[in-house]
């Protein structure tokens, strides 16, 4: 089951801007970071979302404020589209104590509760059945909120992914497991780590809509998105979606990408999903050039406001060490 | 001698055990032509092929069960997990399956796999890719754990994981990669359940494990000049536990600091504490000391690391309270 209808019909022009500007925030906070890993001046690993803006900006726009979502290792961009503050999230990369974690988390473990950002996550398919579980709650409660669900393809071969997305279909959980497959787990590319076309074909097996969408046209993922709410918030259950994106950068800090081409990651960065998109704002009169370098530097100076804050928040102090391991 | 890394010796270790017995194979994450996440089997699969060097989805219960099955069929697998913290998704497959397997069909299989794994914190990675788990294992019957610390005993205790029998957990510490130290270049194996005293001390004993040894050896060195004698013990191997080098440095010593970088309830200090007290109690002369981590996950922040992971200060301080 393919989409690709536009949702244009339905996004008023300050919503589509506000799309693009969360975009643009993700690949200059990313930006940043990558220089500070480089530098030594972040510590641990970090897993950049340059490339895949699209995927995390078009699904948190079809949701609502108080749903959830799950994030992953590659979660600095899911943070951003759910509403996350910048200073705190650079902050907690920095280790700092005014971080979302307060500094004990870092770039993997950046979540944001209040935001209903049950957080990024170490370990590979380590918020499906976390993801899950949210829903059964909201389902529980019958409180009409929905959860987003976001893995990569890798995840999808962790046996928790069988058993999360069946539990989900058999109990009708508000929920939508969105697969960003952005063609690698690390060195592993999709073709190797599967038999199968699509990942979304494994829906059939859950007897849940499978869907296919690009992942770096965001009002494509809108759509599908908008979609799949409707029919959680409906109690017709999940459906799994298939995004189908790309990393730009390698998979972490030190990675030569000895497995793939230089060729191939120009082909998908023609594909950049913000050029794309000022593209046809600026084709449908929605913007102009100058209004999309005014969004740019003001995104930009924001960044650098969030730098300046982490960089000027002070560490932990050493007795934090033993606080919160119960509560 | 040769001098080469931690990590090369492990790899020499692989190559030297893949050309000797053909039925020896590798399998992990991105382990291929990706070499492994810390670059360890880097190289192997342009010499032995992908057939034998095989790249897995992200599956460790499949990984390590799988390693099993063909062990059980009467292969020799190393699998290799990325991070240590992951057994726990293999979790169902070694500690129900791999251990048990011998005992419940009452000796009739045999379970020779090796399944590697990088260990421990100090790289900023965090509660989820940081953790001291071998402990865990130690308390399973029918597993061997083995955590070297120098490069000679990783390739001389990976030979022998290999030929052995048994599974045989092998606890890698990230920090040591890189360690460079004297490894014979031909093939040699180092028996699984012997430690070794990497410095003889005559005022206290240091049992420490993994690359606490080296912190503890590093303390021994400037306490020496302080005119402290301190006799640095590794265990080498976890399971089967090397008792009777313990309890013979303690009855010598009369003085026993435990280091490990695990979390001290429950942890693996305490287990090596137990054994001096039965085995060397009229010989002690003062309360037996742990130095462990602390009971809390791993933090991620620099300073609240570094406050988290044994060192030679609370190593150094420990000493001296037997002292006292
Ligand atoms: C359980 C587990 N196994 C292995 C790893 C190491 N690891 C971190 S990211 C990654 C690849 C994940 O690939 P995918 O799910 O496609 O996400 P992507 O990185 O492509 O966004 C691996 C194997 C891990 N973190 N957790
Ligand atoms: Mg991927």
């Amino acid at each position: 089951m393919a989409v690709t209808k536009p949702a244009e019909k339905t996004l008023t022009r300050e919503k589509k801007l506000e799309m693009l500007r969360t975009m643009l925030k993700i690949r200059h906070f990313e930006s940043r970071v990558d220089e500070f890993f480089q530098r030594g001046m972040v510590r641990g690993t970090t897993h950049l979302y340059i490339g895949e803006e699209a995927t995390a900006t078009g699904a948190c726009a079809a949701i609502e404020p108080t749903d959830y979502i799950t994030s992953t290792h590659r979660g600095h961009g899911h943070c951003i589209a759910k509403g996350g503050e910048l200073p705190k999230m650079m902050a907690e990369l920095f280790g700092k104590e005014t971080g979302y974690c307060r500094g004990k988390g870092g770039s993997m473990h950046i979540a944001d509760v209040d935001a209903g950002n049950l957080g990024a996550n170490g370990v590979v398919g380590g918020g499906l059945a976390i993801a899950t579980g949210a829903a059964l709650a909201c389902a529980m409660r019958k409180d009409g909120r929905v959860v987003l669900c976001f893995f990569g393809d890798g995840a999808t071969n962790q046996g928790v992914f069988h058993e999360a997305v069946n539990l989900a279909s058999v109990w009708k959980l508000p929920i939508i497991y969105i697969c960003e497959n952005n063609q690698y787990a690390i060195s592993t590319s999709v073709k190797t780590a599967f038999n199968i076309e699509n990942i979304a074909d494994r829906s059939v097996s859950y007897g849940i809509p499978g869907v296919i969408v690009d992942g770096n046209d965001v009002t494509s993922v809108y759509d599908a998105v908008s979609e799949a709410v409707k029919r959680c918030r409906q109690g017709e259950g999940p459906t799994l979606i298939e995004c189908k994106t790309y990393r730009w950068r390698g998979h972490s800090k030190s990675d030569i990408q000895i497995y793939r081409t230089k060729e191939e990651v120009e082909e998908w960065k023609k594909k950049c999903p913000i050029q794309r998109f000022k593209k046809r704002l600026i084709q449908e009169n929605l913007l102009t050039e100058e209004e999309f370098e005014a969004m740019d530097k003001e995104v930009e100076e924001a960044v650098e406001e969030a730098v300046k804050f982490a960089l000027d928040s002070p560490y932990p102090e050493e007795e934090e060490l033993f606080e919160d391991v119960y509560a | 001698m040769r001098e080469i890394t931690y990590s090369e010796a492990i790899r020499e270790a692989l190559r030297q055990e893949m050309k000797r017995d053909e039925r020896v194979f590798l399998m992990g994450e991105d382990i291929g032509p990706f070499g492994g996440s810390f670059g360890v089997t880097r190289g192997l699969i342009d010499e032995f092929g992908k057939d034998r060097v095989r790249d897995t989805p992200i599956s460790e219960a499949a990984i390590a069960g799988a390693a099993t099955g063909a062990a059980v069929a009467g292969m020799r697998p190393v699998a290799e997990i990325m991070f240590s913290d992951f057994t726990t998704i293999a979790m169902d497959q070694l500690v129900n399956q791999t251990a048990k397997i011998r005992y419940q069909f009452g000796g009739k299989a045999r379970v020779p796999m090796v399944l590697r794994t990088p260990t421990g914190a100090g790289t900023g990675a965090a509660a989820q890719h940081s953790q001291t788990v071998y402990n865990w294992f130690v308390h399973v019957p029918g597993l061997i754990v083995v955590a070297p610390s120098t490069p000679r005993d990783a390739k001389g205790f990976l030979i022998s994981a290999i030929r052995n029998d048994n599974p045989v957990l092998f606890f890698e510490h990230k920090l040591l990669y890189s360690f460079k130290g004297e490894v014979p270049e031909e093939e040699y194996t180092i028996p699984l359940g012997v430690g070794e005293v990497k410095r003889e001390g005559k005022d206290v004993t240091v049992f420490a494990t993994s690359i606490m040894v080296h912190k503890a050896l590093k303390v021994a060195e400037e306490l020496d000049e302080e005119g402290i004698s301190v006799e640095v013990v590794d265990p080498r191997t976890l399971k089967p536990l090397d008792e009777e080098i313990l309890i013979q440095s303690v009855r010598k010593t009369s003085r026993l600091v435990v280091v490990d970088e695990g979390p001290r309830s429950g942890g693996f200090a305490a287990e090596a504490v137990a054994i001096a007290v039965e085995g060397a109690f009229d010989y002690l002369d003062a309360p037996v000391q742990r130095v462990a981590a602390p009971d809390t996950p791993v933090p991620y922040s620099l300073p609240l690391e570094k406050a988290y992971i044994p060192d030679e200060g609370k190593i150094r301080a420990a000493i001296q309270r037997t002292l006292k």
